[in-house]
């Protein structure tokens, strides 16, 4: 067999010049990540510290703002009695009970609408409808279906979950660049293989900032739902320390919100990077 | 081991129009766009023309080569032999069976290179092994391929880091791996520097002489189809889609040559030479200052 190698030559040098090349980005870099973890943390830093200046000279009343330091012993006395505990570990699993769900629906019936012309034409203008409905007025009828129980806070969240979820899937789909789904099917992927072959894998990156999306929209929903109806639950002490004038426990399940689901979105940042680092 | 033997093409009577895009202007425009007015008064839709009246038969084992204008259908005949398109009138086979969808035992080296970005270099020429490849010989036959292509040391490159001549070459490799009955390729070589350009010419014909399969390839370059094929069969632009009344049509098909000799051919053959000037003249093309008013293809 005969080789092309001084090409090959120049094609392994130009890789090895790439890979040298690579190299002194990459720590440059790692800098910079450091960096911005940093520069993501002064913000935070700057707002505790003005919280705790407007606090301290009285410049904000204590019964519409306390100090810092209070909201900071409002966590150790419900981390004392576990209730803290508690309310976020019933939230964070409502948040991703509601989210697995609700997404998977999105995921496969956004597939079916995004593929299928008759899917499209049947159930794109219901859904359309049904995503235009404001989240809190599917909350009474939820209740009234399902009783105050898991399941209707569940289904809430799922109902939130899933449209994101659906929309982009669908619209990606849609959008599968038309050569490389010929190219799959000349070389003999039809069904399922097409699907798990190409358009998949094509709409991958979609799928995840879907996700992301989905999960933002799942925490609103969870508050949503606990507003309301409940007797557990970051936004049940939201509702209860408001009813209460516990402004502390108040600001505390809001501090809760963010990191929660700052945390959730941060692990789902890992699975994009993952995701977009194999794309490419 | 896939048996895929050189495949006989019989091409009859083919014909492709598509439809004009509905007009964004006005009543008149639309008029204008609709060609023949129906006995029942209404109009029938304005359609464009690609191909018409294809008649070609293509032995097995035969290169054939086509060569024409920028946008007269050579690609859509490709699509048309790969199943990606169907006809408007008229039949096309491959061995004793009709096209009717994408075929196993034809693979196409498109235009475009059309890699998938998430795949490597040699997962892309994977994708063009037949079914039932056995797992052990994949990973050879890859990196065979990958060899002729002269693309070994960029097997785990991704699309988007290699050139537009080594995806194209990616894309041939992946034609070839399939070993089809008939290889369908349209300007396989036509992002590639000279030098690299005859080399793959050369690998094309060694593959070919190794393991005969009928080949249809689409070029611009009236050398390489000179050099390459056994025959060349010159298309036209039959309709330039404004009006096209279906019975002033001329058959796309303008020549047919059959190029003299064996190959491999002489580069510097005299014989050739004439004939790349007749076919150019042919496209239109004055290769000589003090033009011999050679009268160019019939145009409509
Ligand atoms: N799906 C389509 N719908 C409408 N018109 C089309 C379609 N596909 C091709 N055409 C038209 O058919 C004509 C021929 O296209 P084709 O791609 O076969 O040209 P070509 O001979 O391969 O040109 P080139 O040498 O530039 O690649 C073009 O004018 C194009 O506009
Ligand atoms: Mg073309």
């Amino acid at each position: 067999m005969t080789t092309v190698s001084d090409q090959q030559t120049a094609a392994s040098t130009r890789s090895q010049r790439a890979a040298t090349t690579a190299s002194t980005p990459r720590r440059s870099l790692l800098d910079r990540r450091g960096a911005a973890v940093v520069g993501g943390l002064l913000l935070p830093a700057l707002l505790l510290l003005g919280w705790q200046l407007v606090t301290t000279t009285g410049l904000v009343l204590a019964y519409k703002l306390p100090t810092p330091a209070s909201v900071w012993a409002a966590a150790v006395d419900l981390a004392s009695n576990g209730d803290l505990y508690l309310y976020t570990a019933i939230s964070t699993q409502r948040v991703l009970l509601g989210f697995a769900i609700g997404s998977a629906l999105g995921l496969v019936v956004g597939a079916v609408v995004g593929l299928s012309r008759l899917g499209d034409v049947l159930l794109s203008t219901t859904l359309g409808a049904i995503r235009a409905v404001p989240s809190l007025a599917w909350v009474p009828l939820l209740i009234l279906w399902l009783k105050i129980g898991e399941e209707s806070k569940i289904t809430l969240i799922a109902i939130g979950a899933f449209f994101p979820v659906y929309t982009t899937v669908s619209a990606a789909l849609r959008h599968v660049d038309p050569h490389l789904v010929e190219a799959g099917r000349v070389y003999g992927l039809r069904g399922v293989s097409l699907l798990t072959g190409v358009q998949l894998p094509a709409v991958l990156p979609s799928v995840v900032s879907g996700l992301r999306l989905a999960l933002a929209q799942s925490w609103l929903f969870l508050v949503a739902a606990e507003l309301i109806a409940s007797s557990m639950g970051l936004g049940f002490l939201l509702v209860d320390s408001g009813n209460n004038g516990r402004v502390d426990r108040m600001i505390l399940a809001i501090v809760m919100l963010a990191l929660m689901g700052k945390l959730t979105d941060a692990l789902i940042g890992l699975l994009e990077r993952r995701v977009l680092r194999r794309w490419t | 081991m896939s048996a895929a033997t050189a495949l006989p093409v019989t091409i009859t009577g083919v014909r492709r129009a598509f439809p004009v895009p509905a007009s964004r202007g006005g009543r008149a425009d639309r008029a204008s766009r609709s060609v023949r007015r129906g006995t029942t008064g209404g109009t029938v839709p304005a359609e464009r023309i690609v191909l018409d009246q294809v008649d070609l038969t293509v032995e097995p084992g035969e290169i054939v080569a086509v060569i024409g204008p920028s946008g007269c259908g050579k690609s859509t005949l490709l699509r048309l032999l790969g199943g990606l398109d169907t006809p408007s009138a008229g039949t096309l086979r491959i061995g004793d069976q009709i096209v009717t969808g994408t075929d196993t035992r034809t693979a196409i080296g498109f235009q475009e290179p059309r890699l998938l970005p998430w795949r490597t270099v040699a997962q892309n020429v994977a994708l063009g092994l037949p079914r039932g490849t056995p797992r052990s010989e994949r990973a050879t036959r890859v990196a065979e391929l990958l060899e002729l292509v002269g693309l070994t040391a960029s097997a785990d490159l991704r699309p988007r880091q290699i050139s537009g001549g080594m995806a194209q070459r990616v894309s041939l490799a992946r034609a070839l791996a399939r070993r089809p009955g008939v290889l369908l390729l349209d300007e396989p070589f036509g992002a590639l520097d000279a030098l690299t350009r005859l080399r793959m010419q050369e690998e094309l014909l060694r593959v070919h002489a190794a393991r005969p399969t009928t080949v249809l390839l689409v070029t611009h370059d009236v050398e390489e189809a000179l050099y390459l094929a056994d025959r060349v069969v010159a298309l036209r632009t039959v309709s330039d889609g404004e009006h096209s009344p279906v019975s002033d049509v001329a058959p796309s098909v303008v020549r047919v040559l059959d190029v003299p000799g064996a190959r491999p051919r002489d580069r510097a053959d005299a014989r050739l030479a004439e004939l790349r000037v007749e076919l150019l003249e042919g496209l239109g093309v004055v290769t000589h200052h003090v033009s011999g008013a050679s009268e160019p293809y019939p145009a409509i």
